[in-house]
């Protein structure tokens, strides 16, 4: 489903993202963990096409996409939430969540300037997109709300939404749980696992270990730009690279 | 009772009344001198509904839109004046002119960010200035366009008269208002919105964001050429003072104080602000003192500005009541269950 050939992401002298070769199996939950600075949003970044590599190739679909531009990205169906999202505060969940099937749509400003059928019609769509959308994520009930009416686990749902609307093969969280308490984190990772099994592929960011244990099929951990291990659960979890890079090892202790 | 009132106001058929208004207001008004001071709010209100695409809905501060205004008003004038174009030609041609300049314009400004973008285009609306002021072979200089052609009314209407222009002006700030509003509610107005949230967010739902804003941008001229043709039409005479960057700053307030980001916001705040500047005239500069605090005012209370301010009270209130309302009816259900077990 996504390949990731020997990526690597260079600022300045320093190596973000340092020869990652990776695959990702489709209809799964894939996990990414490290430490702070292990460069998890920059390989994000990357696959998102926010960031061009600096060398090395990402492959979604069958499709080389290193070099294209995150809208072109998007389009292919890599969909993708940020750690913080900000949404038009003043207007309802379901306004905001709208716009976000436009990239399956085509009008432009000559469909506005006589209301076309076709303008009319991607209208509805959206909407209907929108509505499924937020049914998913099982907010219909705060659909007409403003976005600043509503708590910080509904706000990452919605952004959950936004996400789904455009359609995606594959979506990207970063930091789904970040800043909610615990049983709203296992409120997020059973919608977590909705998505796989409605047949999406999620790959995500957490520093929260019990969610990722019990949600992830698949781990891949990184540690100062560089993949230190990858696998099931269990296994990164008994890896000494990991423990050593989370914990620290025995000769850091002693000094 | 007041929320019912408020209801009102958003109601679609509303708009009839205030066109009503409007077309008896010519009738109503004391003297002449009213008459033209509408049609000029009028008028910057067309401009102030050019911004409000750039900077309302699609969050680019743009403040080179004061230049763009004057280059619409000093194409027509120097075609009419100098060129001897009748005027409705020399109208579409300053349209054409500000849509051109502004995508020229709009593909460097727009690789900016943020206040970047204010910066550079503060300097394009100086540079605008200064070409009006110093290119003197071609615009003048200082002693400004006279004789400016007035609109042709083809020996139907003269619009050298100040009803008439009223009524041409009101003409082009409906369709104006009617072309936004449309825009607004369409798919490529959420488009602009989702990038005025976040230009991040906006890719990551597959928006070409150079695109877009360069579009956003084209319109917002276009409508600041349009006001620019009119108001040379109706003033007859044109200096590189129009170009001012004091009047990007007069229309930002408009469009601050009536809401940004709104329909109506635009008109109301150009012609609140408009009529307020009038009937404090007689207090000359030292009307700024009571201006000054009732912005701030305005600002720290009603940072939507009046439509945007009270469009949330609305429907804050509204949904609050329909909520409150389903609670009512669940917990009836609960009662009554409950008045059931019990029998």
């Amino acid at each position: 489903m996504l390949r990731i050939e020997n990526l690597t992401k260079m600022f300045g002298g320093l190596a973000a993202v340092k020869d990652i070769s990776v695959e990702f199996e489709a209809n799964q939950v894939n996990a990414i963990i490290g430490p702070n600075g292990a460069g998890k949003s920059t390989f994000f970044n990357l696959v998102a096409g926010s960031h061009k590599p600096s060398s090395g190739r990402i492959i979604f679909d069958g499709e080389d996409i290193t070099t294209l531009r995150c809208d072109h990205i998007a389009q292919r169906g890599v969909g993708r939430t940020f750690q913080t999202t900000n949404l038009f505060e003043q207007a309802s969940v379901l306004d905001n969540l709208i716009v976000g099937h436009r990239l399956r749509t085509r009008s432009g400003l000559w469909d506005v300037l006589v209301n076309s059928r076709r303008l009319q019609q991607e209208e509805k769509l959206s909407r209907e997109k929108a509505r499924e959308a937020l049914d998913f994520v099982g907010l219909s009930h705060v659909e007409n709300r403003f976005i600043a009416d509503i708590t910080q686990e509904e706000r990452k749902r919605v952004a959950f939404a936004l996400a789904m609307a455009t359609d995606p093969k594959i979506l990207l969280l970063d930091e789904p749980a970040a800043g909610v308490n615990p049983e709203e984190t296992d409120g997020l990772a059973q919608l977590i696992r909705k998505m796989k099994d409605h047949g999406l592929t999620v790959c995500l960011i957490e520093h929260k270990m019990d969610m990722i244990m019990g949600i992830a099929d698949k781990i891949m951990v990184l540690d100062h730009g560089e993949k230190i291990a990858e696998g099931a659960p269990e296994q990164v979890r008994e890896d000494p690279a990991v423990i050593e890079a989370y914990l620290g090892s025995d000769d850091d202790a002693a000094a | 009772m007041w929320l019912k009132l408020a209801a009102l106001l958003t109601r679609p058929a509303t708009k009839y009344v205030f066109i009503a208004l409007a077309l008896v207001f010519p009738l109503v008004a004391q003297n002449e001198y009213q008459i033209y001071v509408m049609a000029s709010a009028f008028v910057w209100a067309i401009a102030v509904y050019g911004l409000n695409i750039i900077t309302g809905y699609c969050g680019q501060l743009n403040l080179a839109h004061g230049g763009f205004f004057a280059l619409g008003a000093y194409t027509l004038g120097l075609l009419t004046a100098d060129y001897s174009w009748s005027y409705w030609p020399a109208f579409v041609a300053a349209l054409a002119m500000t849509a051109v300049v502004g995508f020229f314009v709009g593909i460097v400004s727009l690789r900016l960010k943020e206040h970047y973008f204010a910066i550079f285009t503060l300097c394009v609306g100086f540079i605008m200035y200064m070409l009006m002021d110093k290119w003197e072979e071609l615009t003048h200089g200082p002693v400004g366009v006279r004789n400016i052609a007035p609109p042709n009314g083809f020996g139907l209407v003269d619009f050298t008269e100040t009803t008439p222009i009223y009524y041409l002006v009101l003409v082009f700030l409906m369709l104006t208002m009617w072309f936004i509003g449309r825009l607004s509610r369409s798919l490529l107005g959420r488009t602009f919105t989702a990038i005025r949230n976040g230009d991040e967010l906006a890719q990551s739902l597959g928006i070409n964001l150079m695109r877009n804003k360069v579009l956003a941008f084209v319109l917002s001229t276009t409508f600041a050429g349009l006001a620019g043709a009119l108001y040379a039409g109706m003033v007859r005479f044109i200096g590189p003072e129009d170009a001012n960057v004091l009047h990007t700053f007069d229309m930002i307030t408009y469009l601050l104080v009536g809401g940004i980001g709104t329909l109506s916001g635009p008109l109301v705040g150009t012609i609140g602000i408009v009529w307020l500047t009038q009937s404090l005239q007689f207090m000359e500069e030292y009307r700024m003192i009571l201006f000054g605090p009732l912005l701030v005012f305005l600002v720290i209370f009603f940072p939507r500005g009046i439509v945007g301010s009270f469009l949330s009270w609305l429907h804050r209130r509204t949904q609050g009541k329909a909520e409150a309302a389903a609670k009512a009816q669940q917990s009836r259900d609960t009662t009554g269950r409950r008045v059931n077990n019990n029998a």
